[in-house]
């Protein structure tokens, strides 16, 4: 199984930010990518640096785990530096080689859009590294309730989301299962042709689809038999409740959203 | 073909917060055409043991032999088709293997993957059929309106249509008929002195090894608890209480015909007909005296 792309993936624990509620991450997140784009000195990078390391280091969540779950971004953060270094012509010209000319506003931009990309991924994969998939749709459930007013059917997107990723885990866990049974049945998916490789992919997916369809079916009538009948009138067994490690957060976050705006440039 | 596990470890999700040691430090050797039955509580890792007998896991540490085959943490073996065709697997649960457009279709796949020619596999499915205790209208059939008990038995056709030499079967019988359980244990036993294959048999039934197997290996949370000859394994009645396993239900018979009658009659794999023998021999030999 891969797990090297760890977003999505809940890494159980009991730090300060694990027990947040996970209304006040969401929002706080939100305004952090919001605000990274305002950043443009070094100290207001630094501030949000600070913010987003500070939170990962009380989130106690291995970094080296993080770190192997970053991997895949890495390259695009690299990436957007060395185009930044070839095409940005700003600032005055610090290396000449052969063709190419680099200046030290590249330098300075590619840093920059590196520093935001790692910002934002970091930030983002830490709201699903710490909050379990049921407490973030219910976050969502409970933020989207206005649209309630205008018939929005938010009860039952919730339901729908927290279903499909209630199942992600098993789907992977049937998917190893059935291409180990095929591949003991002398299916290769490894080596051979493209040709032969798409084939081999049937013998994986019809299996998988026949227990995913199952699956559901299963599962509608056992709620329906548990007596499901949508979400009108329906209590809650985990209820979100905002506390004091929240409201210091908040005051917090709002710390640094002033000495951004104090610091950054105009 | 023998088979060696030589202090054989595995991690699932090594090296992240979800490890999970399935197996810990476990050494074993089976030789050639013995019939091994392995047995644990749930969790106590034998389907994870079983994935190492066709190379679909490398041992975190350890070495395990097959044969001339080889698994190691570096090296897989590079003729892996190879080792598999002469290894078949009966998985836990096989009927999700299922996927062609007809039954015999199913069966024909593992064959055919291993160049079998068609003919040959023609001849095999006819012989099997029956064996397993299929009908020939139930061949041309999609495998999804089968029973699951039917499944079952389509996907353990298909695996025996390989003719592997080393036989391994997961619980094979679970959610079969008591009937049917029986009988295909008697079709396995059959296969396995007929052909002289090598087989293990995963299972909870202390009946089942103590009628079939050779030898016992019982595993408790990955490692090897117990080892020996059925009948020395399954008259521990403390040891296997402990891991949560009971003592076959003739064991507890006898024990308890010896704390009510003050009679031993010794633990020595019989059938219910020798013992009923043996205590006729008692009950005359007291009426005599
Ligand atoms: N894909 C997997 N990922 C992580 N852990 C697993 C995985 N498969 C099994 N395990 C764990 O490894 C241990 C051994 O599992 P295994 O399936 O080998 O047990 P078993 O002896 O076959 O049990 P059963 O009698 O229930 O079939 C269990 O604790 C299980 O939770
Ligand atoms: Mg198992």
């Amino acid at each position: 199984m891969n797990n090297s792309l760890i977003i999505g993936q809940y890494v159980p624990g009991n730090s300060i930010v694990h027990r947040l509620d996970p209304r006040t991450k969401i929002t706080i997140i939100f305004f952090f990518v919001f605000i990274v784009f305002f950043a443009n000195t070094l100290i207001s990078y630094g501030i949000l640096t600070i913010f987003a390391l500070t939170s990962m280091i009380t989130s106690r969540v291995p970094i080296r785990f993080i770190l192997k779950g970053l991997t895949p971004v890495w390259f695009l953060i690299v990436f957007t530096f060395i185009l930044h270094l070839f095409v940005t012509k700003e600032g005055t010209l610090i290396f000449h080689l052969s063709i190419f000319k680099f200046y030290s506003g590249g330098v300075i931009q590619g840093l920059a859009i590196s520093v935001r990309f790692f910002l934002l991924i970091l930030v983002t994969s830490l709201l699903t590294l710490t909050t379990t998939p049921i407490e973030i749709t219910d976050a969502i459930e409970d933020m989207l309730h206005p649209l309630n007013k205008i018939k929005f059917p938010v009860h039952e997107l919730a339901l729908m989301m927290s279903i499909s990723l209630r199942f992600i885990p098993t789907l992977m866990q049937e998917t190893d299962k059935i291409s180990k049974a095929q591949a003991s049945r002398g299916v290769d998916f490894r080596t051979g042709p493209i040709k032969d490789r798409a084939k081999a992919v049937v013998p994986l997916l019809v299996p998988l689809f026949v227990s995913a369809f199952k699956r559901a079916e299963e599962l509608a009538m056992a709620m329906e038999a548990r007596g499901y009948h949508g979400g009108e009138g329906r209590t809650k067994l985990r209820e979100l409740k905002i506390g004091k490690h929240d409201i210091l957060i908040y005051i917090l976050f709002a710390f640094v959203i002033a000495i951004l705006f104090y610091t950054r440039s105009y | 073909m023998d088979i060696t596990f030589k202090n054989v470890s595995y991690i699932y999700q090594a090296n992240s917060p979800f490890a999970h040691k399935a197996i810990d430090d476990l050494s074993f050797h089976i030789p050639s055409g013995s019939f091994v039955a392995v047995i644990g509580h749930t969790g106590s890792g034998k389907s994870t043991l079983i994935q190492h007998l066709n190379g679909l896991v490398k041992p975190t540490a350890g070495e395990v032999t097959i044969g001339d085959f080889h698994l190691t943490p570096e090296q897989k073996p590079k003729n892996m088709k190879e080792l598999r065709s002469r290894v078949g697997v009966v998985f836990q649960y096989p009927e999700h293997q299922l996927f062609e457009e007809t039954v015999e279709k199913d069966i024909a796949f593992g064959p055919e993957n291993f160049g079998v020619s068609k003919s040959e596999i023609k001849h095999r499915i006819q012989q099997i059929t029956p064996a397993v205790g299929l009908t020939e209208e139930l061949l041309e059939r999609s495998p999804f309106e089968l029973s699951g008990g039917q499944m079952r038995r389509v996907a353990i056709a298909g695996v025996l249509a390989v003719r592997p030499d080393v036989l391994v079967l997961d619980e094979p019988t679970a959610g079969l008929d008591p009937r049917g359980q029986k009988e295909m244990m008697k079709m396995f036993y059959q296969l396995h002195q007929e052909q002289g294959l090598t087989t293990i048999l995963v299972t909870h039934s202390m009946e089942d090894a103590v009628k079939y197997a050779d030898h016992v290996i019982i595993l408790n949370k990955g490692t090897k608890y117990m080892e020996g000859k059925p009948e020395a394994v399954f008259t521990q009645k403390k040891a296997l209480n402990k891991v949560q396993l009971d003592v076959p239900e003739m064991v507890q018979f006898l024990n308890q015909f010896q704390t009510k009658l003050g009679k031993e009659i010794p633990f020595d794999r019989q059938s219910i007909k020798q013992v009923a023998q043996s205590i006729q021999q008692i009950i005359k030999g007291a009426e005599s005296s």
